[in-house]
């Protein structure tokens, strides 16, 4: 089993297929959608972890790729200012998924990437604009 | 045997004061007897970078030709204060753009306020200055827009009413729903708690009765050198207080001062308090004279031993009783969890402890070399025996 998360960029022409069922019943993998929006532009973007066998997985993106669905890795999207950050530790009592946490004994933040779901929670309690989530 | 200032600072001056930040102080003085360290150490030097809502800058721009006697002005859109003479103008952290929605779109985000104005200042960024005046004899221009930068301005002082309360509430929402305040975003049903202090590390909670601060003290400030110029607004030395004299609630404040041109934005951040406001996070450093074991003594407190108060931010703070539903140290803050009526309470900091401990190293440093000097101050701030009384207001009606 393979797990990752992913942006999917929908171009007009495809925001009203349901691609992501094909995932599911064609190739066979668990997608967990965490964010999804049609900006005005009618670009779809859709924001989710998806796992599988490695072999599913890869055919899953090779199907994205071919319908003209962009796929980039979430992590992209998301960005820690460390330079703006003060480590106060605001954040990361409110943080869901424990991305952030603190060391305790220097009492600085640390930013995992790859537990974040992007919800935004520490963007608008950070008060020096530390993180920026670009979804 | 009792030290004096100018003996500590005949030692600073040849290189050979023993200068220890109020965290290393804890350790010193476990392994040696008080008496000893009391001998040994001659300054410790402590900490705190937090958001401080009662902090601005007073700036003098020059005159222009003509002149103009400013009445209303704005800095990259956000007004300041003109209300003294010609071209001295006084910005607020707390200040808002005319056109910021606030709280109308709620909750609120303030990206850009006084605070953002005076980083973008020290940072030596141009800022855009509007300003308008009815004009008189003496001052006929009206109108005035420059770009102006703090290399040009012929004073830029930061100067800050309040600033380094020793000791903070810790906030807590028992509401049921998510409320936005100046400690934080609080979930509702003890979802999460806020604090704001350095504890062990804060100015003024190692020296608890202002044995050794008072005006005239020499700082560390925004980065450069400041002042303790008074007491600050809303010091209040008596309040209850632990055996050992740490204030159990927020007690006594400092008003600063110093040369906004020497300080950096590293040590002076423009800050947003989402459905709050905008803000400066101020950083400060004092350091404390080991005259003698008593204040020696006070500056070995630990988080262990300092407590702060627990109270409701969606009805007793707003009604303004602040009452106490239990107290917590410091030390349990910082493990990031406290139980508050029997519930695990996520805890988080808006005083960066880090950065604390960063300045008391910096001012640390500064001393050893030579670099800073200790001042005798003029007088001392008021303690508990100067019969402060602290005043709610008592509104009078009018008819």
């Amino acid at each position: 089993m393979q797990k990752r998360k992913v942006v999917l960029t929908f171009p007009p022409s495809l925001i009203d297929q349901p691609v992501t069922y094909h995932l599911i019943r064609d190739y066979d993998l668990v997608v967990n959608i965490l964010k999804a929006k049609i900006s005005p532009k009618e670009e779809g973007r859709l924001m989710i972890e998806i796992s599988g066998k490695r072999e599913s997985l890869q055919r899953g993106m090779n199907y994205l790729q071919e319908l003209g669905v962009e796929v980039q890795p979430l992590a992209q999207d998301i960005i820690w200012l460390e330079e703006r950050c003060t480590h106060c530790t605001a954040c990361a009592s409110i943080c869901p998924t424990k991305a952030i946490t603190v060391d305790r004994k220097e009492m600085k933040i640390s930013f995992d990437k790859e537990k974040c779901i992007a919800c935004e929670l520490c963007v608008s309690v950070c008060p020096y604009k530390a993180i920026e989530i670009l979804f | 045997m009792a030290k004096t200032i100018a003996e500590i600072n005949e030692k600073i001056k040849k290189g050979k004061a023993v200068v220890v930040t109020a965290e290393e102080i804890i350790d010193i003085a476990k392994e040696k007897d008080i008496k000893k360290a009391a001998q040994e150490v001659d300054v410790v030097t402590t900490g705190t970078f937090g958001p401080m809502c009662s902090s601005g800058v007073l700036i003098n721009i020059g005159h222009s030709k003509p002149r103009i006697k400013i009445e209303k002005v704005y800095l990259n859109g956000v007004p300041a204060c003109a209300d003294l003479a010609a071209v001295d103008i006084y910005l607020g952290a707390t200040a808002l753009p005319d056109d910021d929605p606030r709280n109308k779109i709620y909750p609120g985000r303030f990206n850009y306020g006084g605070g953002h104005v005076i980083e973008d200042l020290v940072a030596g960024k141009d800022i855009k200055l509007q300003a308008t005046a009815y004009g008189t004899d003496c001052y006929p221009r009206k109108k005035l827009e420059t770009w102006i930068n703090i290399r040009d301005l012929n004073e830029a002082i930061l100067f800050n009413p309040r600033n380094a309360t020793q000791n903070y509430e810790v906030a807590v929402n028992l509401s049921d729903k998510v409320i936005y305040t100046y400690m934080g975003m609080l979930k509702p049903n003890l979802g999460n708690a806020y604090y704001c202090s350095a504890g062990q590390l804060s100015p003024l909670l190692n020296d608890p009765y202002y044995k050794t601060i008072g005006i005239g003290t020499r700082i560390f400030l925004g980065g450069g050198v400041g002042y303790v110029v008074w007491n600050g607004t809303q010091h209040n030395p008596n309040v209850p207080r632990t055996e050992e004299g740490i204030p159990k609630v927020a007690s006594g404040t400092l008003a600063v001062m110093g040369d906004l041109k020497q300080m950096s934005p590293e040590w002076l951040r423009g800050t947003s308090i989402t459905g709050y406001g905008a803000d400066l996070t101020v950083g400060i450093g004092v350091p404390i004279p080991i005259l003698n074991e008593e204040i020696l003594r006070y500056t070995v407190v630990s988080d262990e031993e300092i407590y702060a108060p627990v109270v409701d931010y969606s009805k007793s703070y707003p009604s303004g009783s602040s009452e106490v539903l239990c107290e917590v140290s410091y030390a349990e803050l910082k493990t990031g969890m406290i139980t508050v009526r029997g519930k695990k309470v996520p805890a988080a900091g808006l005083s960066s402890y880090a950065k604390a401990r960063e300045i008391a190293q910096i001012l640390k440093e500064w001393i050893k070399r030579g670099k800073f000097l200790l001042t005798e101050p003029v007088f001392l701030l008021p303690s508990v025996d100067a019969g402060i009384t602290f005043k709610d207001l008592k509104e009078r009606p009018i008819e």
